[in-house]
């Protein structure tokens, strides 16, 4: 069986003496588990957010009238009419200025304050802009229809960057760690030297040897990954129920299964990871010897 | 090779020589072959590279040249990955015993057989009966610092025969111990001898050697065997 060499018996286990858990690994491996679990979930969150945001704006466009349109309804039922046109939302210019009013205070009331009329559409997709711009024009010849994603790429760009550089920075969090337990491997190999020569002496071939660290490490790496994932996710949790914004900041907070599953399997697979350096470790320090 | 023996080789050494890293040889041209069965001295002074040839012999050392056969085969360039196997039919008493400190008397002699694969209870056994053997059958839960020195070379010699070796090898084996435990020490190995072990004792002690009749003796001398003649003073048992 494959998975054999994690069940050791206690004869193989004294072969090691009893110093689990006792080295710095586990902690090593817990702190890159939490930051990585954070991150992740930062970028994943990220990630819906700009996907969400990017889908419903692919095909939203806004009408803008600079001088306000005394025929907004004509406006909307001309592009309700519009072949492509799927959905259409006016903003009458009550709305608008009590908008304004948020910024700028009851100096929105003065009808010397130039409020632009607004509409809001969605096309279906690949729908010819041209027949709408027509339509649009005859009714409000100074009216300019504009793209939403135009406007928001930018945010949808950096947002993907950081997305990206949560992602980098789980992989170079991974790579730390791995890193961590060659050394640690390597520490413990060194302890050891002398039972292995013993053992080598004796006959064991190199996966006998290999199987008792790869067995220790992996232990060690399930604790520490275990104990960081959950923590990271203890954190993120107080992060999104606890303040309110944060609930914005994290798109809603609530991440689809597929990314959830992502999360929960991330522990382990830092721990297969680490079992399988550590292994990779073990044997090549093993081939140096005879 | 070959030089008058007909009886199977155990081991045959050819050309070998051996150097650690840059340094001069400390094993030259050694060329003989051990009789399966046999039971050999290993003599010289401080230096000669006793030691060195035994590492040699239980595949703990690769030669530098020359060719080595152990149970009949090809070794000296063999891969590491077949060594294992011919190991588990070597046992080793090493001048310095090498008792693991952290396992008791009776993990150290089962240690063998557990690496053979053998279970719990295939081990338990005969590892009692070893410690019995040698005098330890109440100490099977001490740790090596807790025994004395002949004690621990006790358990030595324990874990090194636990596995029935076809070859069994010995580095000063009588350095520790009072004459009287030599004595039953070379008991000991004139037994496994008879049982059909071929044996390889480094020592100075000329008093084993005069003690163990049908033995031969090879001496080395500043990485040579000297008195090619007297390798075969005495013929190994059954030949001649
Ligand atoms: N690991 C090593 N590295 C370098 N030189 C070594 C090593 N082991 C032994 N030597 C050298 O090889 C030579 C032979 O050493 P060896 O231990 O084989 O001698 P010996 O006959 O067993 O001596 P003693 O009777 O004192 O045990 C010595 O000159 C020693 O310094
Ligand atoms: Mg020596």
């Amino acid at each position: 069986m494959m998975l054999g060499w994690l069940f050791a018996s206690p004869a193989e286990r004294r072969l090691l003496g009893t110093s689990r858990f006792r080295g710095p690994t586990p902690w090593v491996i817990a702190i890159m588990s939490f930051s990585i679990m954070i991150i992740a979930a930062t970028g994943l969150a990220l990630a819906n957010t700009a996907g969400a945001l990017g889908e419903a704006i692919e095909a939203r466009y806004a009408v803008v009238v600079p001088n306000g349109a005394q025929n907004l309804d004509a406006l909307a039922q001309a592009l309700k009419s519009a072949p492509g046109v799927t959905a259409v939302e006016a903003v009458t210019q009550g709305e608008m200025r009590r908008t304004l009013q948020r910024w700028l205070g009851p100096a929105a009331e003065s009808a010397d304050l130039p409020v632009p009329a607004l509409v809001n559409f969605d096309t279906r997709h690949g729908a010819d802009l041209r027949p709408i711009r027509q339509r649009v024009q005859a009714i409000a010849p100074a009216a300019q229809i504009s793209a939403h994603r135009d406007r928001v790429a930018p945010l949808l760009r950096s947002m993907r960057s950081v997305q990206w550089l949560a992602f980098g920075l789980v992989l170079l969090l991974s790579g730390a760690a791995a890193a961590a337990v060659v050394l640690a491997a390597r520490g413990a190999l060194d302890t050891h030297r002398f039972t292995i020569e013993v053992m080598h002496g004796v006959g064991a071939t190199d996966l006998q040897v290999t199987h008792l660290f790869q067995r220790k490490i992996a232990l060690d790496a399930l604790v520490g990954s275990l104990a960081g994932a959950v923590a990271g996710a203890l954190v993120l949790l107080l992060l999104a129920s606890g303040a309110s914004f944060a609930g914005e900041l994290m798109g809603g907070a609530s991440l689809p299964p597929i990314d959830l599953l992502v999360l929960v399997l991330l522990p382990f697979t830092l721990t297969i990871l680490a079992t399988w350096v550590a292994r990779m470790a073990v044997l090549a320090a093993l081939r140096g010897t005879l | 090779m070959g030089k008058g023996s007909k009886l199977p080789a155990i081991a045959e050494f050819d050309s070998v020589g051996l150097r650690y890293g840059t340094g001069a040889e400390v094993l030259r041209d050694l060329d003989f072959r051990l009789a399966d069965g046999g039971f050999y001295f290993l003599t010289g002074p401080s230096g000669a590279g006793k030691t060195s040839l035994l590492k040699l012999l239980y595949l703990a050392q690769r030669p530098t040249r020359g060719r080595i056969r152990l149970f009949g085969e090809e070794l000296s360039e063999a891969a590491r990955e077949e060594l294992p196997p011919f190991r588990r039919r070597i046992g080793v008493v090493f001048q310095d015993f090498r008792l693991i400190r952290h396992l008791s008397a009776f993990d150290n002699v089962a240690l063998p057989l557990r690496v053979a694969g053998a279970t719990d209870e295939e081990v338990e056994g005969p590892v009692r009966e070893m410690l019995a053997w040698v005098g330890l059958a109440d100490r099977a839960s001490a740790r090596p610092a807790t025994l004395s020195g002949g004690e621990q070379q006790r358990v030595a010699i324990a874990r090194a025969v636990i596995n029935r070796p076809q070859l069994l090898v010995a580095d000063e084996p009588t350095g520790n111990v009072d004459a009287d435990m030599a004595n039953r020490l070379l008991h000991l190995f004139t037994a496994l001898n008879r049982l059909g072990t071929t044996i390889v004792v480094a020592t100075h002690d000329i008093g084993l050697i005069r003690a163990t009749p049908g033995a031969q003796m090879i001496r080395l001398e500043n990485g040579s065997v000297v008195d090619p003649t007297g390798l075969l003073r005495n013929p190994p048992p059954g030949h001649r």
